[in-house]
């Protein structure tokens, strides 16, 4: 059958224009609007004292100058908390435009519009703010200690502190199970930050128009009908007045769902008050100093074992580095204390976090969101173990995982969608089979024994990672078929370079039997679909498309039930095969849907030869009842909604062969090799390149990336040639293989794919680079610099 | 002032350009061609990557006047059978159906696109490889090529990928 697509690597639907150049983004759009720039903090901390814009006056082509004060109405309140809990005690958020104190360097103060953006930059290196300069927060432990305050009433820089506990088997604390057991190990391990850094950065783009008092915005975000809701809500605007395009966006990865950013509300608010067309696109040191970082922790581990390198007890503390806000609440912490769990049976668990300010930019989820450190946390402990007890380290990993026959598992924790951590599915032991085949684990000391012969230092490292994903609370879809037989699919949650028009089209393609070249789908555009989530916690396939095959069931019934009667035939025995609905067995018997779409809207006119069919007079009608049946409705369309019970869990292993240079401490990866299980499989190709990807960016968190903030919290590497993000010469071919074990939870049986690659790779790169180099890898990044000064420490 | 330059082969010109202003903001904000992307403004990602008389440059990095007299080809220029290539053999020229180039081609069947943003400048800069290359370049050469365009999305594996295989399909250049 041509149309059974679920699965293919079918090509992607998207790519045509991306590659000639016809994507259009935030900033393609627009042409001739006017542009906004922004003055921004150079402080850390500092308190404003005021703003002298004279000069500035005389730029031709200024328009606007905006401050804090100018701001009306809801617009001047902090900006929204996006997700309260309640051990968030002390959340915090910016004013769209500072209002008195700015809290890092980057924060925006001004805002300057003018006849395009290089004026408007010209305008605002003419604005002089006066700033009497207070002492910044600057390091975890630092800020920890709350010697100095980053927020006036948040005492101790605390902004929240949540504790889980599970007792184990037989009822004993996490505190009392380490303390009675065999052996016991005690560590701190450190994570630095990183970011997002999509290739492109935020941007909004307003259009008002006042004659249908009504605001078009796109933006590049991976929430548009949220930043709908947002807007409406500053701007006192009535919803349906309110339309939210997100149009090709150059990647998320997390920070662009954030919302509303401060520019996602004032360009709007801009241009309605001045009713022109405005554009604000960020530039990259913008985006360094002004969006989000994460991942920045500490941890302090306490964990008990047996002789077989079981876990017995495990505790562990962690220090959170939230930066100056906290908009996405407490997200990222609640993350990493569940996942960091991984496909291990822990015993008794006990996990502290405590979410610290510091004045530097404010931390949201970036791909993985909290579980890099989790999984750092959680593998790193195992390889502690197993060099304790001299045992083989997958030996250990094994000794702990949940069993294939243990689904579904419980961990006893709340998860970050609020519900219980229940793990749906997986095979554990079979993955870590796969993968030692893969990387050739047990041949892998004769091999390290030959490289040492030659005076190499090679090193293998492994992870194991179980992921939460398609969190709730819901995704919705909707199909049409229209006359012309062309399937027309529509979800809210946005793309940001994940293949979403291809995988929706397929899932459509498949349940509805037509070919792909007949569907066309929209996401993130809220004149299309407007109940909507987002695109984050890899959850657009789980939840759009389960949604759409849902809505695409309901179409197939109804195009059945027309169809079995215009063929007079019983539904039951009819099938659609490329987009014609035919007797099974019989295909002479059979009607387009491109027909069943006309029959199942009754017309009074004829706008075509194909509306004719459907008119008044067009043929033999029963007289007896209406021309749309009670309970039903005109067109060949449907909308459903997918709302999972709670996340349905992914997971997946890494392995990885590492080189250290004896001289120049180089680190070099020889093999990285991953194997996943995301459960049945769109699109393989899609899912080959999510992982790659994901991969790629761990290997960048691993070994290139962090965020340097001197004492005075300046940002010392806010460029691309400072912030060393990997090119083709730093990443390695990824061996991949995949496991499928189908979710139970959703139609589908899928399993979200996103994050997956990023989240192991630091914990195995320290391990590879631990066993080449017989020192403890204890902290991320690594540089040649660093494992320089741990090799002279020793 | 007034810039006169030859873009996509066609003779044109871009009025009030500032002389500080880069090609870039000449190509996408003045002539109408969006697809070389400004993700960095300091010649570190490639994403502006085009063609300034038959050698790939980031087009941030070049100043308007610098552009005056000379050649530009884009990536929208690439998949037009009207746009003769600098600096590139004709079978390097050659449009494939559709309208695609087989480096463009080959980016599609590859699955080398995810976001897409960094993809024009990489489009060209493969391009640019194999317009040079003598059969399918090794690893190192295909890394080394690329090694001044920066992608957030793929880890690159299938862009490689995809360089390899518009070099099998386009053969040695003649």
């Amino acid at each position: 059958m041509t149309t059974r697509l679920f699965g293919e690597p079918v090509q992607r639907r998207e790519d045509p224009r991306l590659i000639t150049g016809r994507g259009r983004y935030l900033d393609d759009l627009g042409a001739g609007a006017l542009a906004a720039a922004f003055v921004r903090s150079p402080h850390a901390h500092a308190r404003i004292l005021d703003v002298d814009v004279s000069d500035a006056l005389d730029v031709d082509g200024l328009v606007a100058i905006y401050t804090w004060e100018d701001l009306p109405g809801a617009l001047a309140e902090p900006l929204p908390l996006l997700i309260p809990h309640p051990a968030l005690t002390h959340g915090r958020t910016a004013y769209p435009l500072a209002r008195e104190i700015v809290r890092h360097v980057g924060e925006p103060v001004v805002m300057v519009v003018a006849r395009d953006r290089y004026l408007a930059e010209d305008a605002c290196a003419l604005i002089r703010v006066g700033y009497e300069v207070l002492k910044p927060v600057v390091g975890l432990e630092e800020a920890a200690g709350g010697a100095h305050l980053v927020h006036d009433d948040v005492p101790g820089n605390i902004g929240a502190h949540l504790v889980q506990e599970v007792p184990g088997p037989g009822g004993e604390t996490a505190r009392e199970a380490v303390d009675a057991a065999p052996h016991r190990l005690e560590f701190r391990l450190d994570v630095e930050r990183s970011a997002c850094t999509p290739l492109e950065g935020k941007g909004v783009y307003a259009r008002w128009d006042a004659d249908d008092a009504s605001l078009r915005v796109y933006s590049s975000t991976q929430t548009s009908t949220s930043v709908r809701m947002a807007i409406a809500a500053k701007l006192g605007l009535p919803l349906p007045k309110v339309e939210v395009v997100a149009p090709d966006v150059g990647g998320g990865f997390g920070v662009k769902i954030v919302h509303p950013w401060p520019e996602e509300i004032l360009v709007p608010w801009a241009a309605r008050l001045l009713n022109r067309e405005l554009k604000w696109t960020e530039d990259r040191r913008e985006h360094f100093v002004s969006s989000s970082h994460e991942r920045g922790q500490v941890q302090h581990v306490r964990v008990g074992f047996d002789d077989d390198g079981r876990l017995l007890g495990l505790e562990v503390e962690i220090l959170h580095d939230h930066g100056a806000y906290t908009p996405y609440g407490i997200i990222v912490p609640i993350i990493t204390s569940t996942q960091l769990l991984g496909p291990y049976k822990v015993g008794a668990y006990r996990v502290e976090f405590s979410s610290v300010y510091t004045n530097t930019v404010q931390v949201t989820p970036y791909r993985g969101a909290g579980r890099p450190q989790g999984v750092f946390c959680m593998e790193r402990t195992m390889d502690k173990i197993a060099a304790y007890l001299g045992r083989d380290r997958t030996e250990v990993r094994a000794a702990n995982f949940v069993q294939p026959d243990e689904f579904p598992y419980d961990q006893g924790l709340t998860f970050q969608d609020g519900r219980p951590l229940i793990y749906d599915s997986g095979d554990y032991p079979e993955a870590l089979r796969m993968l030692k085949e893969l990387i050739g684990w047990d041949s892998f000391p004769e091999e390290k024994a030959r490289a040492a012969a030659e005076g190499r230092r090679i090193g293998i490292g492994v992870g194991c990672y179980v992921e939460g994903t398609g969190v709730g609370p819901y995704e919705g879809g909707h199909v049409q078929i229209t006359s012309d037989g062309r399937v027309h699919v529509s979800t809210g949650l946005t793309s940001q370079g994940q293949g979403h028009e291809t995988v929706f089209a397929q899932i459509a393609a498949t349940e509805l039997g037509v070919p792909i070249e007949r569907v066309s789908v929209v996401t993130g555009d809220t004149r299309r679909f407007g109940y909507a989530v987002g695109t984050f916690a890899s959850r657009a396939a789980v939840m759009s498309g389960n949604a759409i095959a849902l809505a695409c069931r309901k179409v197939r019934e109804k195009a059945l039930r027309i169809a079995a009667e215009a063929l007079e035939a019983d539904p039951r025995d009819l099938e659609i095969t490329d987009g014609m609905v035919h007797v099974a067995g019989a295909p002479s018997a059979s009607i387009p849907l491109a027909t069943v779409a006309v029959l199942s809207n009754p017309l009074r006119y004829a706008f075509d030869e194909e509306a004719k069919r459907a008119t008044q007079f067009a043929g033999p009608a029963s007289d007896d009842r209406p021309p749309v049946a009670e309970g039903e409705e005109p067109g060949l369309e449907g909308r459903d909604y997918y709302s999972p019970v709670r996340s349905t869990f992914a997971a997946g292993m890494h392995a990885a062969i590492v080189e250290t240079d004896p001289d120049t401490a180089e680190i070099r990866i020889l093999r990285y090799a991953v194997v996943h299980d995301c459960g049945r499989l769109i699109n393989p190709m899609i899912v080959e390149g999510q992982i790659h990807g994901g991969v790629a960016q761990g290997v960048g968190g691993a070994l290139y990336e962090k965020m340097v903030y001197d004492e005075h919290g300046q940002l010392l590497n806010a460029s691309f040639m400072d912030f060393l993000m990997p090119y083709a010469t730093e990443i390695p071919r990824i061996e991949t293989a995949h496991l499928e074990t189908p979710s139970p939870l959703n139609p589908l049986g899928i399993k979200g794919a996103g994050e997956a690659g990023v989240i192991p790779v630091s914990a195995v790169l320290a391990a590879a680079i631990e066993d080449a180099e017989g020192i403890p890898i204890d902290r991320m990044p690594i540089s040649p610099s660093d494992l320089h000064t741990l090799r002279r420490s020793r | 002032m007034r810039v006169n330059l030859t873009v996509n082969g066609r003779a044109t010109a871009a009025d009030d350009v500032w002389e500080g202003e880069s090609l870039l903001y000449v190509l996408r904000e003045r002539l109408g061609l969006p697809g070389a992307k400004n993700a960095c403004e300091q010649g570190e990602c490639g994403s502006c990557t085009v063609y300034l008389d038959g050698t790939p440059v980031c087009a941030c990095l070049v100043a308007a006047g610098q552009a005056e007299g000379r050649e530009v080809v884009t990536v929208e220029g690439l998949s037009r059978g009207d746009a003769p290539l600098p600096g590139a053999g004709p079978a390097h020229g050659d449009v494939s159906g559709e309208g695609l180039h087989e480096v463009q081609r080959a980016f599609l069947d590859a699955g080398a696109v995810q976001c897409g943003f960094c993809t024009p400048g990489l489009v060209v800069q493969a391009h640019a490889l194999l317009a040079e290359a003598d059969g399918v370049p090794s690893d190192a050469d295909i890394r080394e090529a690329l090694a001044g365009n920066l992608c957030r999305c793929t880890g690159y594996e299938k862009i490689l990928d995809a360089v390899r295989l518009a070099a099998t399909r386009l053969g040695p250049p003649p």
